[in-house]
């Protein structure tokens, strides 16, 4: 359980639409996200979202074990979503609470479709994420980012899969809430998606939204879900962006030494 | 006896029917099972319920205990909720530390609770910062037959229907048990409804061989006005946002039905 000594402001947002963090309304907080970045895992990436900094990392496809685990049609995902005891206000014990065990659950189920599981029979694929710092939303960058590092790996996916949450604050629905907003505010719905496949692969919610503000919360949170897919194609592709200018290089000199 | 998986050619069956809009169990897609709802049967519980769903079996018992309240809400008292799925309701089920099956359904049950405000945990408080009661909802699963969750979740509602608090007096700090009883304040009745995808089709109230076929599930908890209080996906499949509106749609009308049968108005 989540203990703070912080005092919730009275009010999360001011007269002029203007939230506690100096956001608008539909706003997302910043994002910066390097892909490839841990030379042991097979793929790799990290996601900075506010002051959200998670890391995830991909092993595999690789052998199995337990091997009893194994699948005889596809190969197993397995996901471990961890906090560090350092990440939140109070030290957080790194044995594994309830809520991580039930996250790692979802966020397993929320990329579970996205993947061409079926070409690695019997195989694991292992996916951990590091949250490194917390700030609300982080099993919404974890999705992200680990979407990130299954593709770095070079596992074939059918979409990737974008995460944004929405909800309700002081009355106001607001897309990517923080941690004082989710703690002080009325609901939170964290999504994930595949845009091309129009597949919400994630859906939770706590809180209280009328019907109307469900859909309405719902299509806020897609609506972010979509940005974020542009920046995570971005990042992909700023990857090998860079592998390629190296490469340029390399070949400049290989071409120098050659005349010499 | 059950197998732990059905057959195949089974389940191919269940898919077919399905897709055609019936089941084989002959329920149209928003038709729950029998619902049968007996409380009070633990008399050493402050509370308890044990709702059938069809062959599915849930037993609930709440507790109520002295103890600390969280440092973030001094003046409230605690809801703890826990689930156990007892290896001897399923094949399936194994002894041990709760598996991430059974800590999901635990969450799920606790966010409607929570979330709905069901409890009156403000009225929980002896001492602020120091004393307040511990609402246990300790979810029993006695036979899993598919949908734990929406029988949990009436089966706690029902508990803490049923719930009796003890009268007490603070004498020195301590806490005195005086004769009587009251019920336990409760503002709210949450109730959970899951839908289960199979294909492009939706069901409610998936029983197991449904969920061996599913390709996702969605619950949504309704609170007493209709209002969403609590949303879980599950599965390793998805919906489409037009399937999660259709879905919150049947959810609202379905609470209510459930509700009526724990909540008497």
């Amino acid at each position: 359980m989540l203990k703070t000594s912080q005092k919730k402001p009275e009010k999360l947002i001011d007269e002029n639409d203007v939230r506690s963090d100096g956001r608008k309304l539909d706003e997302m907080r910043p994002v910066k996200i390097e892909v490839g970045i841990l030379s042991n895992a097979d793929g790799s990436a990290y996601i900075e979202m506010g002051k959200n900094k998670i890391l995830a990392a991909v092993y595999g496809p690789r052998e199995i074990h337990p091997k009893h685990q194994a699948l005889p049609d596809r190969a197993a995902l397995r996901c471990r979503y961890h906090m560090a005891p350092f990440s939140v206000q109070e030290r957080k014990s790194p044995a594994p609470s309830r809520r991580e065990q039930e996250l790692s659950k979802v966020i397993r189920e929320s990329l579970e479709p996205s993947i061409f599981t079926e070409y690695y029979p019997r195989t694991a694929i292992d996916l951990f994420i590091e949250v490194l710092q917390a700030d609300g939303g982080t099993r919404c960058a974890g999705i992200t980012v680990a979407s990130l590092a299954l593709a770095d790996a070079g596992i074939p996916m059918r979409d990737l899969v974008s995460s944004c949450a929405a909800g309700k604050v002081d009355g106001r629905l607001v897309l990517d809430l923080n941690d004082v907003e989710d703690k002080g505010g009325e609901a939170d719905m964290p999504l994930a998606y595949m845009p091309t496949m129009n597949a919400i692969t994630l859906l939770q919610m706590d809180g209280m939204l009328t019907g109307e503000e469900f859909e309405q919360v719902l299509n806020m949170a897609l609506e972010g879900c979509k940005q974020i897919n542009q920046l995570q194609k971005e990042a992909l592709r700023a990857k090998y962006k860079v592998v390629k200018e190296a490469e340029a290089e390399k070949e400049e000199e290989g071409e120098k030494e050659a005349a010499e | 006896m059950v197998s732990v998986m059905a057959s195949k050619v089974r389940q191919k069956r269940i898919a077919q029917l399905i897709a055609r809009g019936k089941r084989l169990d002959g329920r149209e897609p928003t038709d729950y099972r029998e619902i049968q709802i007996e409380s009070g049967l633990i008399e050493r519980a402050e509370g308890s319920a044990r709702v059938r769903l069809g062959r599915t079996e849930v037993l609930v018992g709440t507790k109520i205990e002295a103890g600390e309240p969280f440092t973030d809400t001094p003046n409230e008292g605690v809801l703890t909720v826990n689930a156990e799925l007892v290896p001897l309701a399923s094949p399936t089920f194994e002894p041990g530390p709760p598996d991430e099956r059974s800590v999901e359904l635990a969450r799920v049950v606790d966010r409607g609770i929570r979330e709905s405000k069901a409890i009156a945990l403000e009225d929980l408080c002896v001492e602020p910062g120091k004393k307040v009661f511990v609402v246990f909802v300790d979810v029993y699963v006695l036979n899993h037959d598919g949908n734990l969750i929406d029988a949990s979740a009436l089966a706690a509602l029902a508990a803490l229907v049923n719930t009796k608090m003890f009268n007490y007096e603070v004498k020195e700090g301590e806490i005195k048990i005086k004769p009587g009883y009251k019920p336990l304040p409760l503002r709210n009745y949450p109730v959970a409804v899951t839908h289960a995808k199979i294909g492009d089709k939706m069901i409610v109230d998936p029983w197991l061989e449904e969920e061996q076929v599913m390709d996702a599930r969605l619950t949504l908890a309704i609170e007493k006005d209709g209002k969403v209080c609590a949303t879980q996906k599950g599965g390793d499949g998805y919906f489409t946002p037009e399937e999660v509106f259709e879905a919150s749609k049947i959810a609202q009308q379905k609470a209510a039905e459930l509700r009526k049968l724990v909540v008497k108005e």
